[in-house]
């Protein structure tokens, strides 16, 4: 099977997986209202966090409420989409331990695409809903001197953004099949690093941008691309057309996450739990 | 690939390496030996137990027949396929039922598990639908298709499991446990259904379990493993001479009593009026209980059949003395 082949079945599967979840949760149609009404109002009063710091300073490392509300969107709605895609892979320790992985691994289809789609949430839409409604609040009150390539470069950010996530997902589940308790380390990263980004890296020390930018390269979901929307300098001194490299650089961290997955897959098939 | 080497297995082996914290960031490595050199082959259309107490390697040699696990050495085939390298496309050919872990959707109707399956096989529709009818009219499924699956019993849901390991017409079909926590009515169901299906269709069945009757019934042929090892192959009675292993009456008298005596049984317990007699399992109980009723005043009485830990364990310490 080509490398087409494998992507087409891998999809074929998590949809098909996706909907039987999907099904399963509208046979709590009251909770699933609940949940999705919570998800929303959980990350709005995050946002409202924000809005009451802005109530006390003018700017946040220089920057206004609706450029950092714009960084905050950005990052809300792209983490949000990786969330409501494949978020339910920190559970992925849990079914190694109790032994459930070994029922998918019997089945004739791609155990990446399996894992990713368990327990599937539309819930999860509560998030992305809010990270838009906040970008939309955010494009109003700027005052943006709007190119093509600005506005060409707005659904490439969010798609990299959700890429990189993802990424960061698949590589943490990865890691959970050396250490099975390892989730709350993934969440470390995924939403942690989630939280970083809606604040402007003018905020935090330069090691830490460094870090963010070379090494886990969450500055290429929002920061970078966003200097340049917002015509601001990077504290890195990067040259301009660095932020348009968020798609490459997505392209690469999912085929890194994608070779990790691999090996813990290996390496479980050889260890057991 | 010829019918008599359905599954084989040559000198397979799975190593652990078991890490143990012996200090604050000291860690000690060691290997364990889950399976030791283990060979043998399965006929096609064989129905097969495989047993031995738990941590003997019995679930990790079926995660190896089933590709989940990849064996450290040795070389292993199922219908010509080598399991760990190919295991989607040996996922076609094979069911799998894991008695304590189900497949099925909690929170759907059971007829929806078998919807996923025909898409996720990719099963014609004529021959889904011909073996759907079949499990349905055989494991008594009919009322229970439309019920969310968490609101079915034990063993209605392990009837629901075997149905959903056999739409895709596997040719061979692992159990693990099949009939642990059911009822006498619910094992006799599997047991008939199992039956049936090797004998009909020729479906190859290896069942791991721990209950003797599982295997008297069903399987014409016995695996033991133990620590790793095979520890003996081949039909049940034979198993009982290996291990001679015994049955074991217990009697209830009127009152208390010296120990009583009959010829080829001994007692090996007393508590107040009743008494516990292990004879020879190959020995038929009734010689005994007649005996038993002439001689002494007899209040009640039951048969024992030994368990299977007690079988191995003896066959193994027999071993380890010869």
């Amino acid at each position: 099977m080509g490398e087409t082949g494998r992507v087409r079945e891998g999809l074929r599967t998590y949809l098909m997986i996706a909907g039987m979840w999907v099904r399963s949760t509208m046979a709590y149609r009251a909770s699933f209202v609940m949940t999705t009404f919570g998800s929303f109002a959980t990350t709005f009063f995050d946002f409202v966090g924000i809005l009451l710091m802005f109530s006390r300073v003018d700017a946040l490392g220089g920057w206004s409420l609706p450029e950092v509300a714009f960084l905050y969107g950005v990052s809300g709605t792209a983490f949000g989409l990786a969330d409501l895609v494949i978020g339910s892979m920190e559970r992925l320790g849990r079914r190694v331990r109790d032994g459930t992985l070994d029922t998918l691994l019997v089945r004739p289809a791609p155990v990446l695409a399996q894992v990713a789609a368990d327990q599937f949430a539309l819930r999860r839409l509560g998030r992305v809903t809010q990270g838009l409604l906040v970008l939309g609040w955010s494009l109003s009150r700027l005052d943006v001197d709007w190119t093509a390539l600005k506005l060409l470069l707005m659904p490439v950010m969010l798609v990299s953004g959700c890429g990189i996530f993802c990424a960061v997902f698949v590589a943490g589940a990865a890691f959970q099949f050396l250490a099975q308790d390892a989730s709350e380390v993934q969440n470390a990263f995924t939403y942690g690093g989630g939280a970083l980004l809606q604040y402007p890296p003018t905020v935090f020390a330069k090691e830490l941008v460094r870090g963010v930018t070379f090494v886990l390269p969450l500055a290429f979901v929002n920061w970078l691309p966003a200097t340049y929307v917002l015509g601001r300098p990077y504290p890195l001194g990067l040259p301009r057309w660095v932020a348009f490299a968020s798609p490459l650089v997505a392209v690469g961290c999912c085929a890194l996450a994608g070779l990790a997955w691999r090996a813990g897959l290996r390496s479980y098939r050889s260890t057991g739990s | 690939m010829a019918d008599g080497d359905f599954i084989v297995l040559e000198r397979v082996e799975k190593v652990f390496d078991v890490r143990r914290k012996t200090g604050f960031l000291k860690r000690e490595r060691r290997q364990v030996r889950a399976v030791d050199s283990i060979s043998f082959t399965v006929a096609r259309g064989e129905m097969v137990g495989y047993i031995g107490p738990n941590g003997a390697g019995k679930s990790t040699t079926i995660k190896m027949l089933t590709g989940i696990l990849t064996p450290s050495a040795g070389r292993l085939r199922v219908a010509g396929i080598d399991p760990s390298s190919e295991r989607r496309r040996l996922a076609h050919r094979i069911g799998v039922v894991f008695g304590q872990r189900t497949t099925l959707w909690w929170d759907l109707p059971l007829i929806d598990s078998y919807r996923l399956a025909h898409r996720m096989y990719r099963i014609p529709d004529a021959r889904y639908r011909e073996n759907l009818d079949r499990c349905v009219e055989l494991l008594e499924l009919g009322e229970l298709l439309e019920v969310p699956v968490r609101q079915l019993s034990l063993g209605q849901r392990m009837r629901g499991d075997i149905a959903a390991a056999l739409l895709h017409d596997p040719e061979v079909l692992y159990l693990d446990e099949p009939t642990i926590g059911l009822d006498v009515v619910s094992k006799a169901k599997v047991r008939g259904f199992l039956r049936e299906l090797n004998s009909e269709r020729g479906t190859t069945v290896l069942l791991t379990t721990h209950d003797l009757q599982d295997i008297e019934q069903l399987c014409s042929r016995v695996m033991v493993i133990d620590h790793g090892r095979l520890m003996y192959d081949g039909p049940l009675a034979g198993l009982h001479e290996a291990g001679e292993s015994e049955r074991t009456l217990v009697v209830d008298l009127e009152r208390e009593l010296p120990p009583v005596r009959v010829p080829s049984a001994r007692v090996v317990r007393v508590e107040g009026p009743r008494q516990w007699l292990a004879f020879p399992a190959g020995q038929s109980a009734a010689p005994l209980v007649a005996h038993l009723a002439a001689e002494y005043p007899l209040v009640d009485l039951s048969v024992r059949e030994p368990d299977i830990e007690a079988v191995i364990a003896k066959m193994y310490a027999e071993r380890a003395v010869s």
